[in-house]
């Protein structure tokens, strides 16, 4: 479990978070969602110890990750939002490297291996070299080995920025399937579908501040069902309406210019904050 | 958790293996071109304290080669931190700062050795044989230790690729032509001379040398460059913590 209190973080007269706290469960996924700048990155950076706070605690699995460093590390798997594997390298001698800075033994390593290369539906590549493969399939070697040493954290930060809508589903399939093994999970992403398909919790993110916590289904439902988006003076605008029939009796009553769809957490974030997610 | 500084030493050895034919080639070439210009060409007819040119410069080139080659780990650092992120892997996995600058070290030291070996050849072809006595290993040892600590320590400073350019042209540059590689430093004017000794690589230039004529050298130059060496280490230590923000 994720426990924050009171983080803050400043660099130089910018205030990047701003008395942050949060709690996620056990086996719990939630998504941290906000525009780019919002202090998803920061907040992470300090989950996994790569950066200090300016003040406050962040505790996983009871470990506090400014006091009990090492402890606290070995409570996570990590896949950054760049990809940082050794291109030079093949990628089994990747999640060798990771295996043995978590002291795991090199036959446990290679157990390891083998079962999250089949996991990933790389094994056939456990040879190829890193930079000879698609940016697919290095998100999912970084994902194996974030697996390599059986964290009860997972720490995804945009897992599926730059790549393309086929592989972001394959992807989401693989987040899926570490779910169920239950493993909490911290996801930061500006994609709103994906904060929709995969979290149990949404937490708004805007200028280094949470606006708000709650399942994806509830936020939504707070803005209705249906939505029509309509071009008023040049301007787009948006009508939310809790059944589809009032949404087309609108539709009807109004030009052909507007378009009807579902509600989603972009509705429910501009609501909230004024703002668009992307 | 020290175990893990084998994880940060196997990284840059397998990077090494995997360039080993391209990096024996550049390892040769300034050497070969210092031995042939200033050893055969212009130094053929010098004799130096009783030794011929050729015998007083590759024991020279052995430490200048043995300090560059430490020293680049800086370059395999910040690539891997700058360029690669690799760094945030080591960063966010539970070793401590210490065993991070053990493994970083080893592995300039092993790239130094390297590329003294390959000198050691082309000093054979040249018709010089060295005496590899263990003053001669330790020597080049505590020299390598000290650049690759050194090393380490810059790396984690520079905030950028170009800056560790820099770094290189204003530290190893001046110690690789004033530390006693290509000429005795008591042939300098006696103020140069003590500024000049305060540079590692004079006390490791002479050690390796007179090791290498089978001589003794003066075991102060040994807890000299051991404790420079110490020094950097620590130094490298706190770095590695600074470069957390």
């Amino acid at each position: 479990m994720i426990q924050i209190e009171h983080l803050s973080k400043n660099f130089k007269s910018l205030q990047a978070l701003k008395d942050i706290s949060l709690k996620i469960s056990k086996g719990e996924l939630l998504a941290y969602l906000g525009p780019n700048g919002a202090g998803k990155t920061t907040t992470i950076r300090i989950l996994t110890g790569l950066t200090r706070p300016s003040s406050g605690t962040a505790r996983l699995n009871g470990y506090d990750i400014q006091k009990d460093v090492l402890m606290a590390k070995k409570q996570y798997g990590f896949v950054p939002q760049a990809v940082n594997l050794d291109q030079e390298l093949t990628i089994s001698e990747n999640l060798y490297i990771h295996g043995q800075l978590f002291a795991m033994t090199s036959t446990e390593i290679r157990h390891k291996t083998e079962e999250l290369l089949t996991y990933v539906e790389l094994l056939d590549r456990k040879k190829t070299l890193v930079k000879k493969l698609s940016g697919g399939m290095k998100r999912r070697v970084m994902i194996a080995r974030a697996l390599m040493h059986n964290p009860a954290i997972l720490f995804l930060d945009e897992p599926t920025v730059g790549l393309d809508a086929k592989i972001r589903r394959r992807i989401w399939a693989l987040i899926k399937k570490i779910q169920h093994r239950k493993t909490t999970i911290f996801l930061t992403t500006h994609y709103i579908e994906e904060a929709e398909f995969l979290a149990q919790r949404v937490a708004f993110l805007d200028e280094g501040q949470i606006i708000t916590v709650d399942t994806p289904q509830h936020l939504i439902a707070k803005q209705g069902k249906w939505a029509i988006d309509r071009i008023v003076n040049d301007q787009m605008e948006t009508f939310y309406f809790q059944s589809r029939e009032s949404a087309n009796q609108y539709n009807n009553e109004n030009d052909a210019q507007c378009t009807l769809r579902r509600v989603n957490l972009e509705d429910s974030f501009l609501a909230i904050t004024g703002k668009k997610v992307r | 958790m020290i175990r893990g500084f084998t994880a940060v030493y196997l990284r840059e050895i397998l990077l090494l293996r995997r360039r080993l034919i391209k990096q024996i080639p550049s390892w040769s070439v300034s050497p070969l071109l210092y031995l042939i210009a200033f050893g055969y060409a212009m130094g053929r007819d010098m004799v130096i304290d009783g030794y011929t040119y050729m015998e007083f410069l590759i024991p020279g080139l052995i430490s200048m080669s043995s300090m560059t080659q430490a020293f680049a780990i800086a370059t395999e650092i910040n690539v891997a931190r700058f360029y690669w992120h690799i760094f945030e892997e080591f960063q966010a996995a539970p070793i401590s700062n210490f065993t991070y600058v053990i493994g970083e070290v080893l592995a300039g030291i092993t790239r130094a050795f390297c590329s003294v070996m390959v000198i050691i050849f082309l000093g054979t072809l040249f018709g010089v044989s060295l005496s590899l006595n263990l003053f001669f290993w330790l020597a080049l040892f505590l020299n390598s230790f000290v650049f690759a600590s050194l090393a380490v320590s810059m790396a984690m400073l520079v905030k950028s690729h170009a800056d560790q350019g820099m770094l290189t042209n204003f530290i190893i540059t001046p110690m690789a032509f004033l530390g006693g590689t290509f000429f005795p430093i008591d042939r300098l004017p006696v103020w140069a001379q003590n500024i000049i000794w305060f540079l590692p690589l004079s006390h490791a230039s002479n050690a390796v040398r007179q090791a290498s004529f089978g001589q003794t050298p003066p075991l102060y130059s040994y807890y000299l460059l051991l404790c420079v060496g110490i020094v950097f280490f620590l130094l490298a230590i706190f770095c590695v913590d600074k470069a957390k923000d």
